[in-house]
This record gives structure tokens, C-alpha cells and sequence, in this order.
């Protein structure tokens, strides 16, 4: 690969030890306050696009900026710009529950979705970066027969899969949920899959952080600039055109979520692929009342206390295609009615803000990482309502897919041609709530 | 909240009457197609941002499947017309072109079988087949 550095970004970085933006540190906080915390650098760099990229990353959300990361510190390819439309985070990844678990029935789920679990446990370290990760256990409650003995199946899989889940039942449930009321009338709680090392991080911070350490690195993150076309010959992709130019690259990673039908569109292929429209919302602070996530999926409804004291809460997806990023009320009433049956104290409680996302859904629900019919672009999308604690496995599995151009064991399942043969990765049963 | 009018009944329907069926005007493709036919047909799609074609079922109501013609990204409604119509008709074409003037339709609007000769492929028009027979690969 020839391609010209300037002198400032020609030495490539590895790990923490030498960061642009300063190490975050006790010490640093001492220091700064010295200065009344005016001393604090950018966490990341603004530059100016180049003419040309080894590699090129559509889209800063945690996924793009995650396999920009992982090209960086695996694969040691630095000469690399993620190109954003809006702000780093500002789609799902910022918009999202946050709700971290890696309890999934099939084994090519359970081994990315752990893989990532295992990089959230040290990614506060590893970023030299808050991510306020979150360990405090994850509950999914079974409210139906079909439920309880799904969930059981799960706890099996698991064990075999060497991930820790059990089964738990109503009265230790009740003593872990002590806001939950399992006697239904009409969805009493039987118990629930439980895994403790689930939980939550924050969304921002994990977009942040990757960003600053791809920036340490050299990489070029550049916002407010979208990706209008693809320029392609001869079955391979030559150059993006964007809100600034057109820029030229050896490969690229077209990492969009919701948007990934229109750059597919741009290149010429089609996704197995929908787009829609996914809500949250949050209620106002209260004293620490829940300190696990808890997930009702027979009736569509989620839960989590955030550290401010916010309920934070989702539901289920709207079932027609929709790019605004607001969705219907139906499903917040919904949401809502369902929830306030299981926890009856949150019918006193005020709602703050309600939001949506675009999420992609795939006929199977589960994610693409993919090589693509244009032979240097590669895919990473389709992880719809439950992509934010996939974050670190999946940029970790891309980064490996882009570099080498061949899938490694975490995204070899994953691929696209999979529709054409039947084999799909069925986690719409485990999983056909949002999450 | 989204409302559409059943073109069968009449009502004007709010999205909780209505349940939403995908993408319309799908051609199937069953036994005897490509694999890559069968497999566009199950699972590619348009999903367009953008004015959007789909199917919708009047469930709480007179229970028919209809169309609708749709913006994604303002869920704008530009109508609603019959289920047995192969490609949407041309009064729906002039009310999204009212709102979109540089929207054009992507099938084939020209009237069909006309006297220059129809060349929509994969309509099985083929002259005739192939006289030479098939290679077994596997030979
Ligand atoms: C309400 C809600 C709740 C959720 N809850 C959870 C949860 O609890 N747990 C969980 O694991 N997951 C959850 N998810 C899913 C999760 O948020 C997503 O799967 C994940 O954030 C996807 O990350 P991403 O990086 O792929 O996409 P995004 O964060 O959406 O990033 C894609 C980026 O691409 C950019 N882009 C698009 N088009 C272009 C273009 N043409 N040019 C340049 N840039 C472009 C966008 O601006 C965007 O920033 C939830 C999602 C929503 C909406
Ligand atoms: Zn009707």
C-alpha cells in the first residue's frame, strides 16, 4: 500500500501509553484542577479530509468506531477515516437502553455477543476511557409456560456455550426485584433467566472513548460529512463522494445501521434489510429503587435504573418501515401499560423524554458482517433492536473481516450469503423484543 | 398517528386498526426460480427513505389487505388503492409526483404488450428454448 502520510500522522500508535489527548488519570484531575480545568486537551482531533484512505468507515457510531479501533490496535492499520453524516454516537448508539447480556440461545450469538462482553469488562481500562460499565446483573422474566421453559433451554445452551446463566425462581426473584410484583393477575412472574455479569454502560462514553483512542492513534474521524455515493469499477469500490469531497480508498466499511439499505443502494446491492423505527424513554429521577435490568419480553417492556435515578425504559419496534426518528404512541402506551402491571410503583412516576432510533432489522434478526458483491466493501449492520452491548465484539470481528478480507470464527456465521442457503442464525424466538 | 384510508370500506383507519404487511408489489418466486430469485423474493428489499410502496391490512376492520403509497421519512400518506393492482396506478403517481416532482416511478409504466414489442425480462418470453441441451456438471 503506498499511500502518503503527513509527517504528524505518520507514526502510528499502539495502546495508551502515548496519547495525544493525555492520559486520564487521578493524577491528571490533580493537575488540571490546578489550572481551574482549563488545561484539558480535545478528546479527539476535527481534521481536514484527506484525498485518500487505506481504509474508509461509514458511520461514527460504537460499531464503526469499534472496528476503526480494532484495524488500529489488531491489525496495526492506522491510515484510516470514519465519516459521519451528523455527531460521533448521535444515532442508536446514542439513543439506545444500553442493556449489556450475552444469554442468546444460538452459538454464534453467544460467542460474539460473550466476546464482547468479555472486552466491556476491561474496555474502561483498555480506552483509558469512563465507560462506566456496569456489571449489575440482568434479568429476563418468564411470564408465560412457553416462556419458562424457553428461557430453561437457554440456561442448557448457555452452560454449553461456558457462558453463566441460571435459572431463577419467583421468590428469588422477588428478593433481587423487590419493586416487582410477580402475582401477575394477568402475567404472573414464574421466574427468570439470570445472568449476573450483564448490566448496562454509558452509551456516550463508549462512543467517546473509542473515538478519542482512534484519534490517539492517528485516524481521522470526520464529522458533519455524508457519504452521498459510491464509486465503483469493475466490482470494486474506488472512492466515497461526500458533503466534502470525494475521497479515495483501498477498502470500505459501510457501518450505518438503519442507513444501510441506501449505501448498498450507492454500490449497487441490496440488504436483507428493514428499517424501523425503536422508542425509549425515561422517567423522572427517584431514590436507587432497582439495581438490575430486567426485561419482560412477552409483554414488550424493559427496565433499568440509571445512575442519575432515571427509569429507563423501551419496548417493542414499530412494525412498518420508518427513517423519523420518533415512532408511534401506541407503543409507549403499550410499553408503559405493560410495565406499570409488573411494577405498579411506576405508575406514580412522570415521564421526562421519549426518543427513537432507526434500527435494521434482518430476516432472521440477527447481524450481517459480510464481505459484499463489491469486493473490497464489507458490511456490518443488521443488529437492529440489540446492537449496543455487541459493540467491542463486533468491531473486533470486523476490523479482522476488513483487514484480511475473509471473516474470522466470530463473524463466519454472520455473512449475507446466509439467506441464499437457509442458514440462518434463528434468534428471533430468544430475542424478538427489542433489547 | 398514522392514518390510512381503506380503499374496500372506506374508514379511515388509525394505525392500531391497521397491521402493517411490508413491502408491496413483490414478484414470487417459488419452486423452479434461481436461487438468487427465491432468495430476493424472501428477503431483499427496497427499504427505501423516500416515498414507499406496502401492504396493510384493515385487521380491526373489513379485514382486507390493501396498498398504500407512503414517505418514509415524513410518514406522509400519498394514498391508498386496491391489492389486486401489479403496479401502483397512475392517480397515485400523480399525488406522490404533486408532492415529489422529481420522484419517478422505477417499473415499467409504458402500456404493456405494445406494438415495439415488450422486453421486460424474466417474463419466460423467451423466443425458444434453448436447442442445445444442458451440460450435467457433474459428468
Ligand atoms: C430506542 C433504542 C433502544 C435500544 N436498546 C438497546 C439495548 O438496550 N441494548 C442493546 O444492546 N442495543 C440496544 N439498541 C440497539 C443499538 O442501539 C444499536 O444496535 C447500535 O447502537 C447500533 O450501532 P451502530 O454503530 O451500528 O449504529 P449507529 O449508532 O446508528 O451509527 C450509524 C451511524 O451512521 C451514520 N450514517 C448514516 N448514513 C450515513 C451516511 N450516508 N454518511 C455518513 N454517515 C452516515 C449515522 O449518522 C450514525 O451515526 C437500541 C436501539 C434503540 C433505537
Ligand atoms: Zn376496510
Amino acid at each position: 500500500m503506498s499511500v502518503m502520510t503527513p509527517a504528524s500522522d505518520a507514526t502510528p500508535q499502539h495502546g495508551a501509553t502515548a496519547r495525544r489527548s493525555g492520559r486520564y488519570s487521578v493524577f491528571a484531575i490533580v493537575r488540571q484542577a490546578m489550572g481551574l480545568h482549563a488545561g484539558w486537551g480535545r478528546a479527539w482531533a476535527s481534521p481536514e479530509p484527506r484525498r485518500r484512505y487505506q481504509v474508509v468507515v461509514v458511520g461514527a457510531g460504537g460499531h464503526g468506531l469499534a472496528t476503526a479501533y480494532y484495524l488500529g490496535k489488531n491489525h496495526g492499520i492506522t491510515d484510516v477515516a470514519v465519516i459521519e453524516k451528523g455527531w460521533l454516537g448521535g444515532g442508536n448508539t446514542g439513543r439506545n437502553t444500553t442493556i449489556i447480556r450475552s444469554n442468546y440461545l444460538q452459538d454464534p450469538s453467544a460467542a460474539i455477543y460473550d466476546k464482547s462482553l468479555k472486552l466491556y469488562e476491561t474496555l474502561s481500562q483498555d480506552l483509558n476511557y469512563n465507560v462506566m460499565f456496569s456489571p449489575r446483573g440482568l434479568i429476563m422474566l418468564a411470564q408465560t409456560e412457553h416462556e419458562m421453559r424457553g428461557y430453561r433451554r437457554t440456561v442448557h445452551a448457555n452452560h454449553l456455550q461456558g457462558v453463566a446463566t441460571r435459572w431463577i425462581d419467583a421468590p428469588e426473584l422477588k428478593r433481587l426485584v423487590p419493586i416487582i410484583n410477580i402475582a401477575g393477575p394477568r402475567y404472573p412472574v414464574l421466574g427468570g433467566l439470570y445472568q449476573e455479569r450483564g448490566g448496562t454502560a454509558r452509551h456516550d462514553a463508549v462512543a467517546w472513548g473509542y473515538a478519542r483512542a482512534c484519534s490517539d492513534m492517528g485516524m481521522h474521524i470526520i464529522q458533519n460529512c455524508e457519504v452521498t455515493g459510491i464509486d465503483t469499477a469493475g466490482g470494486r469500490v474506488r472512492a466515497v463522494e461526500t458533503g466534502r469531497g470525494r475521497i479515495e480508498c483501498d477498502k470500505l466499511a459501510i457501518v450505518v445501521a438503519g442507513h444501510s439499505s441506501a449505501l448498498a443502494g450507492m454500490a449497487g446491492f441490496r440488504l436483507p434489510i428493514e428499517s424501523v423505527a425503536l422508542q425509549a424513554l425515561v422517567s423522572e429521577p427517584i431514590k436507587p429503587c432497582l439495581d438490575v435490568v430486567v426485561m419482560a419480553n412477552t409483554v414488550h417492556g424493559y427496565l433499568s435504573q440509571s445512575d442519575k435515578g432515571e427509569m429507563v425504559i423501551g419496548g417493542g419496534t414499530d412494525g412498518f418501515n420508518n427513517y423519523t426518528q420518533r415512532g408511534s404512541w401506541q407503543h409507549v402506551e403499550e410499553t408503559v401499560r405493560a410495565l406499570i402491571e409488573t411494577f405498579p410503583m411506576l405508575s406514580r412516576l412522570k415521564m421526562l423524554r421519549q426518543w427513537g432510533g432507526i434500527v435494521d432489522m434482518t430476516g432472521d434478526r440477527s447481524p450481517i458482517l459480510s464481505a459484499t458483491p463489491v469486493g473490497n466493501i464489507f458490511v456490518n449492520c443488521g443488529w437492529g433492536t440489540g446492537g449496543f452491548k455487541a459493540i467491542p465484539g463486533s468491531g473486533w470481528a470486523m476490523a479482522e473481516l476488513v483487514a484480511r478480507g475473509t471473516p474470522g470464527p466470530l463473524a463466519a456465521a454472520f455473512g449475507m450469503d446466509r439467506f441464499a442457503e437457509g442458514r440462518f442464525i434463528d434468534e428471533s424466538v430468544a430475542a424478538g423484543v427489542a433489547h | 398517528m398514522l392514518t390510512l384510508t381503506c380503499p374496500y370500506c372506506g374508514v379511515a383507519a388509525e394505525e392500531t386498526e391497521l397491521h402493517p404487511g411490508g413491502e408491496s408489489h413483490l414478484k414470487r418466486f417459488g419452486p423452479g426460480s434461481s436461487d438468487t430469485d427465491f432468495e430476493a423474493y424472501l428477503f431483499a428489499r427496497k427499504n427505501p427513505k423516500g416515498v414507499h410502496f406496502e401492504r396493510w391490512r384493515h385487521l380491526y376492520g373489513c379485514g382486507k389487505w390493501f396498498l398504500a403509497a407512503r414517505d418514509t421519512a415524513t410518514l406522509q400518506v400519498f394514498g391508498t388503492y386496491r391489492a389486486q393492482t401489479p403496479t401502483p396506478p397512475a392517480e397515485i403517481v400523480a399525488a406522490i409526483q404533486a408532492a415529489r416532482p422529481h420522484w419517478q416511478p422505477d417499473w415499467d409504466t409504458s402500456p404493456p404488450r405494445n406494438a415495439e414489442g415488450d422486453s421486460a425480462p424474466g417474463l419466460g418470453d423467451d423466443p425458444a428454448p434453448n436447442p442445445t441441451p444442458a451440460r450435467d456438471s457433474f459428468a
